[in-house]
């Protein structure tokens, strides 16, 4: 009997420290693995010029499209910017830019300052919609192929490796 | 007689009406607090004034009005932003130990001190 108690109690301190080792060792930050090869939300987005709504249909039509969460009031989204503009000019990409709980003028006014990299432009007023994209900072940017399935998910500003990465998805 | 029934009546509908509409209201800070918060150090969505915290509340009332239930509000948020962001772990394969665990525990221990008082006697 003593002999059984010496191991279960052996067996509860080793599960003790295993279960301690996990927890300290496992990364707790959010990472984007959940959405990647998942199709792209419903959404409806609402122009920047308030003229329009973009939807899925939208990303359809490209053979790879990025959607880029971006604010003036970013500092981030100004160091990515760049490189934003770089991808801008490649032929099979179609950027998306969503101006995150930004004030309209001032949006406009970084992108006269800094250039515009984005074919379609629309605007996520309150922050609702990039709830949908799994966004929980900005700048974000999420590359969607034409089956609008989430290849990519980029948190924080882009980097020149990320840069290199997705130019090699999309030749 | 009739008096009593009229009682009965009365404290019958006035319950009644407290219990079903218990089943169809949802208390959003019941999910505020079993959501966390991503960008705080181990804050729930209901403890935080952050932006993130603050959009996440506009989202989850939004569900509500859609008429998505409790469980299904979960279940959007996991499928967004994984399972972490669900204080409370789901019910499923990888995180069936965590909910057995505590029972078979409970029920070895309940036996070890059984056995050994059995012994004792």
């Amino acid at each position: 009997m003593k002999k059984i108690i010496k191991i279960i109690i052996l067996f509860i301190f080793l599960f003790v420290i295993g279960v301690f080792y996990i927890s300290l060792t496992r990364d707790t930050n959010y990472n984007t693995s959940s959405l990647i090869n998942k199709e792209v939300p419903e959404f409806k987005i609402i122009s920047f010029d308030n003229l329009n709504f973009y939807t899925r249909d939208d990303i359809k039509k490209n053979n790879y499209t990025l959607i880029n969460f971006w604010a003036s009031w970013c500092a981030p989204c100004k160091i990515e910017h760049p490189l934003l503009m770089r991808l801008s000019q490649s032929k099979n990409l179609f950027i998306i830019g969503i101006n995150f709980k930004d004030k309209t003028i001032q949006a406009e006014t970084f992108l006269n300052e800094l250039g515009n990299p984005y074919n379609v432009l629309a605007k996520d007023v309150n922050g609702k919609q990039s709830v949908r994209f799994g966004v929980f900072g900005i700048p974000e940017s999420i590359l969607i192929n034409n089956d609008l399935m989430i290849i990519k998910k980029f948190v924080g500003p882009l980097s020149n490796e990320d840069y290199n990465t997705i130019i090699n998805i999309i030749k | 007689m009739i008096m009593k029934l009229n009682f009965f009546l009365f404290f019958f509908i006035f319950f009644s009406k407290f219990a079903f509409s218990a089943e169809k209201t949802i208390d959003p800070n019941l999910i505020h607090k079993n959501l966390r918060c991503l960008v705080c150090q181990g804050q729930s969505i209901s403890d935080s004034n952050s932006d993130f915290a603050q959009t996440v509340k506009l989202v989850v009332k939004d569900l509500i009005d859609e008429g998505k239930t409790e469980e299904e509000i979960y279940e959007f948020m996991s499928d967004k932003y994984g399972e972490w962001i669900v204080f409370k772990p789901q019910l499923n394969i990888q995180n069936s130990l965590l909910w057995i665990l505590p029972y078979i525990v409970l029920i070895f221990g309940g036996f070890l001190i059984f056995t050994f008082f059995k012994k004792r006697q």
